[in-house]
């Protein structure tokens, strides 16, 4: 197969090209510790400063309230341990969704086990949480509320700045992961009264394996690694320090020209989406309509399974991705798709298509007009489509 | 992730379709986890003359049922009971782990297929056990600590 069409950006992207040069002499040249005494060193350290103060400017924080990771997942499991860890003793209530990553989820229930309780809000059909619902659950003992920026599955955007300003009126922390959203939606912790904020680099065309936690000044978070001074001794480790510079470049590249690039993107989406919708009888959208991330379209197909989609639309070059049960390893399909009121054969169907920079008009041509025969070829392979028709007829 | 063979009978599935009026069918699987798995048998004379699938699942289960039916088309009965999961992952040059299941699917449909033939035509088959309720009970993998 020769074409090749990546449609899969929420999984990850490519490092951008002047993402990449930024990087390369830190592994080469510039490759001392920060933590050395000597000049050469101290270049890196000046480096980690700069890419510091690009994450900060980015999100409307401070330098100091950033502080650098391995990545989206590390970030969440600090910001949800850390606090639990610090705050015990004020209680050990926590508030998140039934939507969020499996970071911010299997945190919860470990911590479950730990003897906390955790409140897993219910989402309307779209994927947004109720803000009265929220405040219902606040109690006295409640120490975190955890929410995502967007959902990596389908897309939609919660209510943050609403969520932030009940989380600082009832006294409790505010944590959002921010993995998704990161590079393609206006975020303003100030603004949006967000205490923590979790946030990865490969999703937003930098590295992988380099993330951070933005930790707003005052809030108490115990250390996550121990073992050396790195990032004021909160997160021991010599610094990933091509990785922490090429994630300040490319969240530095993603917010200047943002509002360019998000236009292109969601008139490419929505093209996908109604071209899907219209030529595909019995496919639905995922996700709110219009409260959705860029580059984000989720559609189910009844009566057919989303592996095999997958690999279909793989054997025509495209590269996709799916919330069915046999793409993750175990037998129910995505929990998201569930949590949005999806039956279970629906939910199994589902096509997640996340756009990028290199997608064009004629890649999106190529993929509406390839996807029906592919449908059409599975549900005739299927005994629920087989019953459905016979009841119809 | 498949092996060739998996890909080939994914790809090009064998006696895909239905029978009309066929002597026996069974359903098997469910919604909830991501495949079932229809079996359609013209038998005649204890021959099993054609038979035919239709499956709602991932890869791995159109596979499986593409191989079953080459497995049992033309055989007896008696043979046709000979078929296991293991035969047709090995038939297939195997399955990913998480994919063992669908092989067991394939099994079970085809003995719903013959249990159906065989109340239809009240007839009794030797070894022949009433389709389980849910044949997913088998395999259900944690991946949590």
């Amino acid at each position: 197969m020769d074409k090749a069409i990546y449609f899969d950006y929420a999984a990850t992207t490519p490092t951008s090209k002047e993402v990449l040069e930024e990087m390369i002499p830190f592994f080469t040249q510039n490759f001392g510790n920060p933590s050395s005494v000597y000049s050469i060193a101290g270049k890196n350290k000046e480096a980690i400063l700069k890419a510091r103060e690009q994450v900060a400017t980015a999100i409307n924080a401070k330098d100091d309230e950033i502080f650098f990771t391995s990545g989206g997942t590390e970030a969440d499991n600090w910001a949800i341990k850390g606090i639990a860890e610090s705050y015990e003793s004020k209680g050990k209530h926590i508030i998140t969704s039934k939507i969020e990553h499996h970071a911010v989820l299997h945190t919860c229930e470990y911590l479950e086990k730990k003897g906390f309780q955790v409140t897993y809000l219910e989402v309307d059909e779209y994927g947004r949480i109720s803000l009265q619902d929220l405040e219902n659950a606040i109690r006295e003992d409640t120490i975190l509320i955890s929410i995502m920026f967007a959902n990596n599955e389908i897309g939609t955007i919660q209510s943050i700045k609403e969520i932030g300003r009940i989380a600082k009126e009832k006294g409790v922390i505010f944590h959002t992961d921010a993995v998704q959203a990161l590079g393609s939606v206006h975020i303003d912790v100030k603004d949006m009264n967000i205490d923590l904020l979790s946030m990865s680099a490969h999703k937003l065309y930098g590295p992988k394996g380099v993330g951070a936690l933005y930790i707003k000044k005052g809030v108490k978070i115990k250390a996550y690694i121990h073992g050396g001074a790195q990032e004021k001794r909160r997160r021991a480790g010599t610094e990933n320090v091509p990785g922490i510079v090429g994630f300040g470049k490319a969240i530095e590249l993603a917010y200047a020209n943002r509002e360019e690039n998000t236009k292109k993107i969601i008139a490419l989406r929505d093209k996908v989406v109604k071209g899907i919708l219209e030529n595909v009888p019995y496919s639905r959208l995922n996700g709110h309509p219009t409260e959705r991330l860029p580059n984000n379209a989720n559609i189910s197909f009844d009566f057919i399974e989303g592996e095999s989609l997958l690999i279909m639309l793989d054997m025509k070059g495209v590269c996709a991705s799916s919330g069915s049960a046999c793409t993750s390893g175990s037998l129910d399909p995505s929990h998201v798709l569930m949590a949005i009121g999806l039956p279970h054969e629906t939910a199994h169907g589902s096509l997640r298509i996340t756009l990028g920079d290199k997608n064009t008009e004629e890649d999106v041509d190529y993929l509406l007009e390839i996807l029906p025969q592919i449908v059409q070829r599975l549900r005739d392979m299927s005994p629920l489509y087989e019953d459905f028709m016979k009841m119809n007829q | 992730m498949y092996t060739e063979k998996v890909m080939d009978h994914f790809m090009n599935p064998r006696n895909m379709g239905e029978i009309e009026n066929a002597s026996g069918t069974g359903t098997v699987g469910n919604a909830k986890c991501g495949d079932i798995m229809r079996i359609f048998l013209d038998v005649e004379d204890n021959i099993i003359k054609d038979v035919k699938f239709k499956t709602f699942g991932c890869g791995a289960a159109v596979a499986t049922s593409s191989m079953a039916t080459e497995l049992v088309k033309g055989k007896s009965i008696e043979e046709a009971l000979q078929v296991t999961n293991r035969s047709v992952m090995e038939a297939l040059d195997g399955l990913p782990k998480a994919k063992v299941h669908c092989s067991l699917l394939a099994e079970e449909a085809i003995h719903a297929a013959l249990w159906d033939y065989a109340q239809k035509h009240n007839i009794e088959i030797e070894g022949l056990e009433p389709p389980k309720e849910d044949v997913h009970d088998h395999d259900h993998d944690d991946d949590e600590e």
